[in-house]
């Protein structure tokens, strides 16, 4: 598959990178030494992280490094212990997980949680939901204002779904699907909260390597059409090496390495992490 | 043959009753995971604020009584919800159910305390309004026509709302999975809000029509139609709102025909009929598969 080349990465005066074209623009999210701890556990532990604006960014790292952990935290699902989240320039700090929707992030699960009694176009109407604007007592007489706020749903909802190819199975309960449409359908309920940045969590999980390839087409399409930053959990190192600009590796819910493909191939310290140290220790 | 007919038609309005109070089990049960037991009592309270405003001047009309009823109702619910069930919101499910117990005794005993033990008679000036019809030989009166059709209507226009509106949209996805219907942006805490001010809203109506068919209250009228209406959710499959319907209108035809057969018996009918339904299908009638959550 031909590819454009990822742009470069420019030093940040916090001493972070992001993509060259970002560089002018404030990130969109930054993490400032955020950590936490279950009980005694230290589970995340002085994560710092900038995402500029258009930028595609990986967190990887072996399993239990703490990158969902990582997710949770960003939504606000977990509370941090330390440090502060800066979202579009403001701080997350005591938002509810759904203000910190409407604020501009959207996820995606690991195990795919879709409302699977719900139709396919219901599941990215509720993604919708704070996109339309309608009040009960319209709902309930079922008059004009309701009526011309659902149309408008609807047509976001299926252009949204035929921008995935996806319109034909509006009608269909998004639990029928099968699993690739199923994690395709989850982007989309997410992109239809209008996020600034997109939070994939290890989106090509179970994936062949042709719905990989094409999920790869899809999160560069995503950025280049909504012009907006993603960050993905993935195991998948063609996926991860072949689409993300910057990357972050975890180990033991600390930040092990950060950089460009191509420095993060060649780390020592992630090779050991990955496939322990040469010696044996 | 008009027997038949007759004791189907006071079947299917008391199991209308059933239904309406039933729908706010099964709501606040898909929503917030939880069975409020205190739902019963709402009916009870909502037809005091009926006589209570009926007492207050005799001028009031009895459509207005049932809007400030209904009003009552969902303050009730809305802020028994918040005092009582948000504090909870994460705790054992055991902890809330005996929470919801107590919150029906305190609303019981408070309607002791204020109305007294004695029963008070139920009468509105429009149950009289609309006359009596046959329909060959079957009699219809007014009461039994207009609990009928206002729940036919409620229960339309229930679920235009549920599956056609965007708010209605956000309860389905809060009762399948919270998380994420709160990682999509939805208020979850205000979603289960509008929940508990349907279903009070819905227990208002039916206890106009309770009252209407019994003609007298008092402090405990909530415990026994709470409880049916309960079986019948249950009956239907907990949780959703068709089998809610369903098992309300089942279970008052079964328990008129019942009634009408062994009179003594209906209430042990009744239950034997539950016993058998869920044995053959433990999730109720209509109730949902639980899918393993891996």
């Amino acid at each position: 598959m031909e590819r454009k080349p990822s742009s470069r990465l420019v030093p940040l005066p916090s001493n972070a990178f992001v993509p060259e074209r970002d560089v002018d623009k404030s990130p969109i999210l930054e993490a400032r030494h955020l950590g936490i701890d279950f009980g005694g556990l230290t589970a995340v532990d002085d994560f710092s992280l900038i995402i500029g604006r258009t930028e595609i960014a990986g967190l990887i790292g072996p399993n239990g490094a703490g990158k969902t952990t990582i997710f949770n935290l960003l939504t606000n699902v977990y509370r941090p212990t330390r440090g502060t989240i800066m979202l579009d320039g403001y701080n997350t700090y005591g938002k509810s997980t759904a203000q910190v929707n409407r604020m501009g992030i959207a996820r995606t699960f690991q195990n795919i949680r879709l409302f699977s009694n719900m139709s396919v176009i219901d599941n990215v109407k509720v993604g919708l939901h704070n996109e339309m604007k309608e009040n009960i007592f319209d709902a309930m007489t079922h008059c004009f204002g309701f009526r011309r706020a659902e149309r408008m749903a609807n047509e976001r909802a299926l252009e949204l779904l035929d921008f995935f190819k996806m319109a034909d199975l509006a009608g269909t309960p998004a639990g029928s699907l099968p699993y690739g449409a199923q994690r395709r359908l989850e982007i989309v309920r997410a992109l239809a909260t209008n996020p600034s940045i997109l939070l994939l969590d290890e989106p090509a999980a179970g994936m062949n390597p042709s719905e990989t390839s094409e999920l790869m087409e899809n999160i560069a399409l995503i950025r280049d059409t909504f012009q907006i930053a993603i960050l993905l959990i993935e195991h998948d190192m063609n996926l991860v090496m072949g689409i993300c600009e910057g990357i972050c590796v975890l180990n033991y819910g600390k930040v092990i390495a950060k950089g460009s493909p191509d420095e993060i191939k060649s780390n020592p310290q992630v090779i050991e992490a990955y496939l322990g140290r040469k010696d044996g220790k | 043959m008009t027997e038949f007919f007759q004791t189907l038609v006071s079947g299917l309005s008391l199991g209308s009753i059933y239904a309406l109070i039933a729908l706010g089990y099964t709501m606040v049960y898909g929503i917030a995971k939880m069975l409020n037991f205190a739902h019963g009592d709402i009916i009870m309270v909502g037809a005091y604020a009926v006589i209570t405003t009926v007492m207050i001047s005799e001028a009031i009309p009895g459509i207005v009584a049932v809007v400030i009823s209904v009003i009552v109702c969902v303050v009730l619910g809305v802020t028994i919800e918040f005092f009582a069930y948000r504090p909870l919101r994460k705790a054992p499910s055991l902890t809330v159910l005996i929470t919801a117990i107590g919150v029906s005794y305190l609303l019981q005993n408070l309607a002791l305390l204020i109305f007294g033990s004695e029963q008070k008679s139920f009468k509105l000036d429009f149950f009289d309004m609309i006359k009596p019809i046959y329909i060959g030989k079957v009699y219809i009166n007014g009461i039994t026509f207009l609990t009928l059709v206002v729940t036919v209507i409620i229960m339309i226009a229930l679920t235009l709302f549920i599956n056609k509106t965007r708010l209605g949209k956000a309860m389905r996805a809060v009762s399948e999975d919270k998380e994420a219907a709160e990682l999509m942006g939805i208020n979850v805490n205000r979603t289960i809000t509008l929940t508990f001010a349907i279903g009070s809203a819905l227990a208002a109506v039916a206890s106009i029509f309770y009252g209407g068919a019994y003609t007298y209250i008092r402090p405990t009228t909530g415990s026994m139609p709470g409880i049916k209406a309960f079986t019948a959710a249950v009956f239907g499959g907990i949780g959703s709102i068709p089998g809610a319907m369903l098992g309300g209108i089942l279970l008052g035809v079964i328990e008129k025909f019942a009634e009408n057969a062994i009179s003594q018996w209906s209430n042990a009918i009744v239950f034997v009929v539950l016993v058998i339904v869920l044995v053959v299908k433990p999730t109720g009638l209509l109730g949902k598969k639980i899918n393993e959550k891996v």
